[in-house]
């Protein structure tokens, strides 16, 4: 599983790193960032998919590996 | 003493507006009908809105009202969210709705940016400030806020009975900002003068206002001299030093952000604040399970905020258009209910209970779009820490007489008389969470 957030629709409302500070990060002004290459580690699948569907902007998008 | 000229008496003077605008006829009374003649400020609202909402999501589900000039009132998800992101349509230029439009000219900046302002502008004056306003920037706040809210509860002691609004939720929000920006921590009962005029005096005269809105103006003035006499690490030393377009920034935008920051950050954090402890007084099982399950805390909090979300916003229609299966004239007034869209059941499973471990929340109580709240890390830290604090010495509280529960009217609702029945709060642990 791979996420990505749009940075076109994240409006640093911050679940995502509240949630699952191990796959997101704030930037200097409070935006959403993926470190690193936005791979998944299995164990963190489920922390993935609940900040997916907490994030109010519907920002964060989960590409699940085939 | 420093010499900065842009904040003399004279410079704020010639300065300032004339102020023009449209005013509407003062309609108050019981409302006949909520779908098309509903009021925020009539008390049936501030007791309880949710009936309301939900009775209006089922029939509307955009209601309409006469009053203030003509204003609608989305009450789904959907149309609310809509909204929050259509900047193009709906403008900020004023979010509180009242019987005052300010002029049209005023956009794209607003008395009190970046709450009152459009795009483009609205981006520069938000990215002044998103810096001081992150999770990082605010975690240097909480020790002091969690020392404070052990004082606060330490004061408590020899009382059985509490007024946890007027005694504990008020407290925190004006103590943590008047730190943010330097001021003396005494002056919090002042702040929260400026607020209730701001936000609760919406249907006094015209003059009665605009003295009170000077009142608060003059004292922001005075505590940037003092700033200016002796700069510090704060928010007021970043505002008056801050630059836009590669200049300093007008005296008006300094004490229009400092003014914003009073007025968006203490009824807000003391409503859900309040809310909280309310919701838990009456419903110990839920009560029972945070004092048992303390890490359950930051998504039980997500969940308060979305069922008593304390803030509504307003937008101003910008041109006449038929939008979502109604007649929108320009000027009218949205109401923009967080609130109600927190509680649509097209949205939320068992939208209307608290469901204290809800783990998928999309909630809006901190808006949608460009104008998320600024604060929300702030909010949330004080929250947390302030029913961290309180349920680790008060583990066990009923309300006192839930017929004595006041709530706030306007477009922020929270408690405003709380009578908590809290026995005798426990000694202050010897292990503490902050170190
Ligand atoms: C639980 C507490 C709070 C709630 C529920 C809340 C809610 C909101 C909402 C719904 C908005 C969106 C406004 C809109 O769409 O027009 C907003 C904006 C804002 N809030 Fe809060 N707020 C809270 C606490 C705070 C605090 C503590 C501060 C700062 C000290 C703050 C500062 C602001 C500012 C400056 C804006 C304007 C942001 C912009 O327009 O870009 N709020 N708030
Ligand atoms: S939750 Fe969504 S909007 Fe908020 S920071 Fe993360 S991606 Fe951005």
């Amino acid at each position: 599983m791979k996420v990505e957030i749009d940075p076109g629709l994240c409006q640093g409302h911050g679940r995502c790193y509240g949630l699952a500070p191990a796959l997101f990060r704030e930037d200097d002004e409070g935006y959403g960032q993926v470190p690193g290459d936005g791979v998944v580690p299995p164990e963190a699948e489920r922390d993935a998919r609940l900040a997916a569907l907490n994030c109010p902007e519907h920002a964060i998008e989960l590409a699940e590996e085939g | 003493m420093a010499i900065d000229d842009r904040f003399t008496r004279d410079s704020q003077e010639t300065g300032e507006r004339e102020v023009t605008g449209t005013r509407s006829e003062i309609i108050t009374g019981p409302v006949r009908d909520w779908a098309t003649d509903f009021s925020h400020l009539e008390p049936e609202w501030s007791a309880d809105p949710y009936p309301i909402q939900d009775d209006l999501r089922q029939r509307c589900p955009i209601a309409r009202t006469e009053r203030f000039g003509g204003a609608w009132l989305p009450t789904r998800h959907e149309d609310v969210a809509a909204i929050a992101h259509d900047t193009e349509r709906f403008s900020s230029r004023s979010v509180i709705l009242s019987n005052f439009r300010p002029p049209r000219e005023l956009a794209p900046v607003g008395g009190s940016p970046p709450i009152s302002s459009d795009p483009p502008f609205h981006h520069d004056a938000r990215k002044l400030l998103l810096p001081a306003f992150t999770k990082k920037a605010l975690a240097r706040y909480e020790p002091a806020t969690r020392a404070f809210c052990r004082s606060l509860i330490d004061s408590f002691a020899g009382r059985a009975v509490v007024d946890a609004a007027q005694d504990y939720a008020q407290h925190i929000p004006m103590r943590v900002i008047a730190d943010m920006l330097g001021f003396p921590p005494q002056d919090g009962p002042r702040f929260r003068e400026f607020v209730e005029d701001l936000l609760e005096g919406i249907n006094l005269p015209p003059d009665e206002r605009v003295e009170r809105v000077s009142r608060m103006f003059d004292y922001l003035l005075e505590q940037v001299h003092d700033h200016l006499d002796e700069p510090r690490d704060d928010l007021t030393t970043y505002l008056i030093n801050a630059e836009l377009y590669g200049r300093k920034l007008d005296p008006s935008v300094v004490t229009g952000a400092m003014a914003l920051l009073l007025i968006a950050g203490i009824d807000t954090s003391w409503s859900a604040i309040g809310a909280s402890l309310w919701h838990l007084a009456k419903t110990p099982a839920d009560r029972e399970r945070l004092v048992a399950e303390p890490g359950r805390l930051p998504t039980a909090m997500e969940e308060l905020l979305r069922a008593y979300a304390p803030v509504t916003m307003a937008r101003l229609v910008k041109e006449d258009m038929h939008w979502h299966g109604v007649e929108m004239k320009a000027e009218d007034w949205i109401l923009l209910s967080f609130p109600a869209a927190n509680r649509d059941p097209a949205q939320f499973d068992r939208a209307h209970e608290v469901v204290i471990d809800r783990e998928v929340n999309r909630h809006a109580a901190f808006g949608l779009g460009i104008h998320r709240c600024l604060g929300s890390h702030l909010a949330r830290m004080e929250l947390r820490v302030a029913l961290e604090a309180w349920l680790e010495r008060i583990p066990a509280f009923t309300l006192d007489d839930p017929g004595a529960v006041t709530w706030s009217a306007g477009q922020v609702r929270g408690p405003r008389t709380l009578p908590l029945r809290i026995g005798r709060p426990l000694a202050p642990s010897p292990v503490s969470h902050d170190a």
